[in-house]
């Protein structure tokens, strides 16, 4: 058959969600033949459409449906109901990433065994290996056109890059370079090359930074076995009395509700959104919802260990001016607990326009030290800090007691950092102003963590059924034709950015399904 | 013309740079003085006048309002500044960012109360340090002071996170700190200095 598909067709995998995970696993499986239906709940914008203007973009792009937040982080104050800066478009997040691309460490894949247990940290090691990655990562990376792999060249570093690397010779870190970055340097697959235009995250007007939205999307969809139906929110994942999951509900732009039969559901909402539907499917059958005999469901919530420098300097930067993100430090992404601290962190430079600094710099301040940064915005330089945060079975997303727009729980974000994600980023914060202090900054300011980008762990993987939610291929422990194809997947959240191994996991997941497809297993 | 000369929105303060608008609010100033001269009312940044006008003392900019007093309006300006002190921005930016509270008030009574009442609060909390109001007070620390004094409450809170988007979201402000915004028109920044540094 197809595409389009009928609602009552139970022969089609249906994958909610058309971000990193379910974008690439649409195109994946529609290449071999199977048929898909996407389901995704915002619209579809393309690169002509895409603002570069930071608040209208982000009124355009954001994920602004209800949310609440709770715990002690900083982001429940300043941003309540703003956990999270993801989109909600055809493409998902990797509309608004910045497009680094970098492997998770093999140690980072045995962090119980290489770090030891933490106390409060539910560390686990992943069922997988780096090994069992390697193939996949390969092909992710040729797939995105990543930077410094395939011999495709790294981009040109622009005047943040510059900064950065001038602080680093100085301080004697020995891997500063423009990154490892699906953004391409060079016109490859049918997209042209990087013009320097400071917009990344306001999805790439020139198509030259990988996004599911131009990439896996059309090509999915060329194959005739892919059906992207935008504009459709899923409500809830049903299950047929056996325990096997037969359909999943979900309501169109004007409010209309339908039930998309299915053979296979694929789970790709992002890790706030994912534990949600699952919980809000709760059944008499499953009465704490999907997939969670385990109780593990929602819990491990990990948002990486975030923080940026940003300083002043006496001459123009123009930070702005160029690619968001490439660069970066990788020397303290190592495993030394020499530092205070297990994992380890990387640092990769970062501008924001003058409309998101003066919402981020330093939420809530006012006066003059506040203003007078403002009044150096032309001379400044910034960075990111990124970093393994310890999974905490009490961080959690949880069912809250405000609605959504369709009268359904909205999430709830729980969030306290752990006393090592604290060391971790005093350690990333002395280390970022000492970059930039040896070439000559005259102000510094650590400004604190953004409402949450990377989202992680909330359906985590495991080897035993009893410890978490899906098995190494995102397959729910409990349901078989149930999967999780996203970043909820994540055991432990690793310092690098997230969504190469998001791809990666969904190119092997796709493999996977297509066997236990085959052979009738599901 | 004289009307539309009064009620120019400061939405846009690239179009005071137009002449003949800015001709006409010569006449609004002569207006505008002789009215302070009888009252003997001079607020800080904002002047107010007759019933629903204020006005920049140098006729930069002039605000209709809709709801709030006149004076509450330029409590508003004055208050904007000193959340927000950027000295090389004209009063007609923070004028700007704050204007859209007007509009709420017109159509909100409880809010409404909530400005009017934090405006009267400043100012007697100035009297109370022996200054004639809250714009009357002469140097940025002394109202700054009586800021801290209310920075936990609604009123206070509501203003700073207005400004946050309405002062920083206009495309006059980029310019002023040195931020060319969207490039993509121009073919990026390729060719226009993404990678100019030249003193590392």
């Amino acid at each position: 058959m197809t595409a389009p598909y009928e609602h009552n067709d139970d022969s089609v995998v249906v994958i909610i969600g058309t971000g990193a995970g379910g974008g690439t696993l649409a195109n994946e499986l529609a290449q071999k033949g199977i048929s898909v239906v996407a389901l995704e709940a915002g619209g579809r914008h393309l690169p002509p459409d895409y603002i570069n203007d930071e608040w209208a973009s982000f009124g355009q792009l954001a994920w602004t449906d209800m949310r609440t937040t709770s715990g002690s982080w900083r982001v429940a104050k300043d941003f309540a109901n703003l956990p999270a800066w993801i989109v909600k478009a055809v493409g998902g997040s990797t509309t608004h990433w910045a497009g680094a691309s970098l492997r998770i460490q093999d140690h980072e894949f045995r962090a119980l065994t290489e770090y030891g247990s933490v106390e409060g940290a539910s560390l686990m090691d992943w069922p997988i290996t780096l090994k069992d990655l390697e193939p996949y990562y390969e092909k992710a990376e040729s797939k995105m056109g990543v930077t410094r792999t395939n011999g495709i060249p790294g981009l040109p570093g622009n005047n943040n890059f510059k900064v950065m690397k001038a602080g680093a010779d100085k301080l004697g870190y020995k891997n500063c370079h423009t990154g490892r970055m699906a953004i391409n340097s060079q016109p490859r697959d049918g997209r042209t090359s990087c013009q320097q235009l400071g917009f990344c995250f306001q999805g790439c007007k020139m198509g030259a930074k990988w996004s599911t939205a131009y990439t896996e999307i059309p090509k999915g969809e060329e194959t005739g076995n892919l059906e992207v139906r935008e504009n459709a929110h899923v409500l809830k994942i049903e299950h047929d009395d056996s325990g096997k999951i037969s359909g999943v509900l979900y309501a169109d732009k004007d409010g209309n509700q339908h039930l998309q039969k299915c053979r296979v559901a694929c789970v790709a909402g992002n890790s706030i959104e994912s534990p949600r539907l699952l919980l809000n499917s709760a059944s008499t059958m499953f009465p704490d919802g999907l997939a969670n005999s385990s109780g593990q469901v929602g819990k491990n919530y990990m948002r990486h260990m975030t923080g940026s420098v940003y300083a002043s300097f006496e001459k123009p930067v123009n930070m702005y001016r160029g690619t968001t993100m490439a660069g970066i430090i990788t020397d303290e992404s190592k495993h030394d607990t020499s530092r205070g601290f297990v994992g380890g962190y990387e640092m990769e430079t970062l501008s924001i326009g003058v409309p998101f600094m003066a919402a981020f710099l330093n939420p809530g301040a006012w006066g003059r030290e506040f203003s007078a940064a403002m009044d150096s915005y032309e001379n400044m330089a910034g960075m990111w800090l990124v970093g393994e945060d310890m999974p905490q079975e009490s961080n959690a997303i949880s069912l809250s007691d405000e609605k959504d727009q369709f009268g359904l729980p909205a999430a709830n974000v729980h969030f306290d950092d752990h006393p090592n994600d604290v060391a971790m980023r005093n350690h990333a914060y002395q280390q970022g102003m000492a970059v930039y202090d040896a070439v000559g900054a005259t102000q510094t300011h650590p400004t604190p963590p953004y409402p949450s980008t990377h989202n992680l762990g909330t359906n985590r993987m495991s080897a035993n059924a009893a410890d978490g939610v899906v098995n190494g291929f995102g397959q729910s422990h409990d349901i078989s034709n149930l999967f999780v194809s996203d970043g909820s997947q994540f055991t432990t959240g690793a310092a690098e950015n997230p969504t190469l191994t998001i791809v990666t996991l969904a190119i092997r997941q796709a493999d996977y399904i297509a066997e236990q497809m085959n052979a009738d297993a599901i | 013309m004289k009307t539309e000369t009064r009620t120019v929105p400061v939405a846009s303060p690239v179009s005071f740079t137009d002449r003949s608008s800015a001709d006409k609010r010569g006449e609004l100033y002569k207006l505008t003085r002789r009215q302070l001269l009888t009252r003997g009312l001079v607020l800080g940044s904002g002047l107010v006048v007759g019933s629903s006008f204020i006005a920049a003392d140098n006729a930069a900019w002039a605000m209709e309002v809709k709801a709030l007093a006149p004076q509450t309006m330029a409590t508003l300006v004055q208050m904007a500044r000193d959340i927000y002190p950027h000295d090389n921005f004209g009063d007609a930016l923070y004028a700007n960012a704050v204007k859209g509270h007007d509009a709420t008030a017109a159509d909100d009574a409880e809010f409404l109360s909530m400005i009017e009442g934090g405006a009267k609060q400043l100012d007697a909390i100035a009297v109370e340090n022996g200054n004639s109001s809250y714009v009357g007070t002469g140097w940025e620390a002394d109202r700054v002071a009586i800021l801290k004094t209310i920075e936990s409450e609604p009123f206070f809170q509501t203003i700073r996170g207005g400004l946050v988007v309405g002062l920083y979201n206009q495309p006059e402000v980029w310019n002023l700190l040195g931020y060319e915004g969207s490039s993509y028109e121009k073919g990026g920044y390729l060719a226009r200095g993404f990678d100019d540094i030249n003193w590392l």
